[in-house]
């Protein structure tokens, strides 16, 4: 296990020294990635400057929701984002280079880049987080505090899992990036929102099936002592770290399931 | 029990062909068909067979890439599939077309990366990467990124990367595709050394026949899926090398001669191939033959080479296959 880390450690830092040989490049990609971050942030405020409230939330409230998901995600997207890549690999064979070396096959696609411009994301996320914090009078206790600490690496991982677990599906399918996207990147969108807003299917598919709701909202709904529109029990709001625990179970064993699919291909 | 067996060996792929817009048709496609050998430690076995014939599905099965259908595999004792990690350790493999290095990290990087996920002890790995740096002098493009080596160079790095850890045996998908015939001598000698040494056991698959006669003491043929032959080289030859070719140079050209128990096979200009099976008649005979009938200026023999027989034993089998009520789909493999 610590050897594991520390040759996670070593793969990634050799992915980051390869970036590294063109810092130009790196630095202009990674405020890009900043700057482009905020206009998700600034669609959120257009749709504030229509309505006063969304589902009961003030923009400060939705902004915190956003700040939550985005910087979870935000890491997800650094760790496991080259996921994407998985749909070629598979196509094209190349996936066998993986099997036959002494690892596991999702530790080597994950330390295989290390795209360290999606920092640029992170720090926007965190901007928009900390301007959420400032501007909420958070009554703060040590729960709370850590609620919102606990919140970002679980949110993390759960983003991690469904991805993982939805993007399984090239080992059958062989072709298309797009049904696991729309799960992952689409996800990741709606849990921006409060989902109480949401049609009552969609709300459960997002509080239970697909984890999304203990990203940002249920955390949120904590620290903010925010009474639940939903009525949901109140312990769902303490329950993301176990439900990230729970979700990077189930996508490890779908990955497993996934690969004794792999066909290879030819040539 | 052998290093390598093999069992009874099936591999059938299920495709599925779209049909129009919904419907879709399910195939199956028989890569692999009741496949048995077994492989003693120490020997460089070439395996050939045409496209398609199921080479690189063994080679797959064999590393734990692909699992059977049916029969039983092991490798050094362990069940490919079922123990990848333990027998990754265990074993070696190169793929030509496909890049194991980091692109674009130096080559030495990609090595020092591969030391600490195959886990080899500091003074192990400094002692095999000298001996490759030597020979396969490796140094001038040590620390070049492997994106910027020609592919004589990084073939030489992956063959360093699959050897870094000791591996008992090492599979090899076409070695030497693409390399000029300096680098494939390279390669020919560091393997070759490799099994001398080490006692490295080796199964290439290769289109080229020359990988097989200076390396290989035992050769697997495939095709269609069934193993259809097992053992040298010599033995090929006169079994099946049993048409050889007389080349002669006429004064004038001439229409194709008529010559007892041989054929022209080709005519150009003067020069005429006449071939001929050694058991139906000696090359001196069809020499008598071709003095009678035109004014003969010089002629060559040629001893059946291992292309020819192979191509002979391709067209052959192919023949019998498709003739056959089960005849099944063919798979790029």
């Amino acid at each position: 296990m610590v050897e594991s880390l520390v040759l996670y450690r070593r793969l990634v830092a050799a992915r980051v020294r390869a970036q590294l040989q063109y810092r130009t490049s790196f630095a202009l990609e990674t405020l890009g990635m900043f700057l482009v971050s905020f206009l998700d942030f600034a669609a959120i405020l257009i749709i504030f400057t229509n309505v006063p409230q969304l589902g009961g939330w003030s923009v400060q409230e939705v902004a915190l929701l956003y700040g939550l998901s985005s910087l979870a995600f935000a890491f997800t997207d650094l760790a496991v984002g080259h996921l994407d890549l998985l749909g070629r690999l598979v196509r094209d064979g190349t996936f066998d280079l993986l099997l036959i070396r002494p690892r596991g096959t999702l530790f080597q696609i994950v330390t295989a880049d290390f795209q360290i411009r999606r920092l640029g994301k992170a720090l926007q996320a965190l901007v928009v987080l900390a301007y959420a914090l400032g501007a909420l009078q958070v009554a703060w206790t040590p729960v709370r505090a850590l609620v919102l600490v606990l919140a970002i690496p679980s949110g993390a991982v759960i983003f991690a899992s469904v991805w993982i677990a939805a993007i399984s599906i090239v080992f059958w399918t062989v072709e298309g990036n797009e049904a696991p996207n729309a799960v992952t990147y689409g996800g990741q969108y709606l849990s921006e929102f409060p989902i109480n807003i949401y049609d009552r299917w969609l709300r459960r598919l997002l509080a239970y099936a697909v984890p999304m709701a203990f990203v940002a909202y249920f955390p949120a709904l904590y620290i903010l002592d925010k009474p639940d529109p939903l009525g949901l029990p109140p312990w769902l709001q303490l329950s993301s770290p176990l439900v990230a625990v729970a979700a990077a179970i189930v996508a490890g064993l779908v990955w497993r399931t996934a690969v004794r699919h792999y066909q290879s291909a030819g040539g | 029990m052998a290093f390598i067996e093999v069992e009874g060996v099936a591999k059938h792929f299920v495709v599925h062909r779209g049909k129009g817009l919904l419907r879709r048709e399910r195939a199956v496609v028989r890569a692999v068909e009741d496949l048995s050998f077994s492989i003693e430690q120490g020997t460089v076995v070439g395996y050939i067979g045409p496209n398609g014939a199921g080479k690189s599905t063994t080679v797959k099965m064999l590393t734990g890439i692909l699992v059977p259908t049916t029969g039983r595999v092991t490798v050094g004792g362990l069940v490919p599939w079922t123990q990848r990690l333990q027998l990754a350790r265990r074993i070696g493999a190169m793929f030509g077309q496909r890049v194991q290095l980091w692109w674009d990290l130096p080559l030495i990087e990609s090595f020092e990366l591969l030391r600490h996920m195959y886990r080899v002890p500091e003074e192990r790995y400094r002692k095999n990467l000298d001996t490759f740096r030597e020979t396969l002098d490796l140094d001038p493009f040590l620390r070049t990124p492997v994106r910027q080596l020609s592919l004589g160079q990084r073939i030489r790095g992956e063959l360093t990367a699959a050897m870094l850890h000791d591996p008992e045996v090492l599979f090899l998908d076409e070695p030497t595709i693409g390399l000029d015939v300096v680098a494939k001598q390279r390669v020919r000698e560091f393997l070759a050394r490799a099994n001398r040494e080490r006692g490295l056991t080796v199964l290439l698959t290769t289109h080229d026949l020359a990988d097989i006669e200076r390396l290989c003491s035992r050769i697997l043929i495939i095709d269609h899926g069934h193993l259809i032959y097992d053992g040298d080289i010599d033995t090929l030859k006169a079994r099946y090398g049993t048409e050889r070719v007389v080349i002669v140079d006429l004064e004038e050209p001439a229409p194709p001669l008529r010559i007892d128990g041989g054929r022209v096979v080709k005519v150009e200009g003067p020069r005429q191939w006449i071939a001929f099976e050694r058991d139906r008649t000696t090359a001196a005979r069809v020499t008598a033959e071709v003095a009678a009938q035109a004014a003969l200026r010089d002629l060559t023999v040629e001893e059946p080479d291992i292309e020819d027989v192979v191509r002979r034993i391709y067209s052959e089998g192919a023949g019998r296959r498709s003739a056959g009520p089960e005849s099944s789909e063919e798979r790029s493999s």
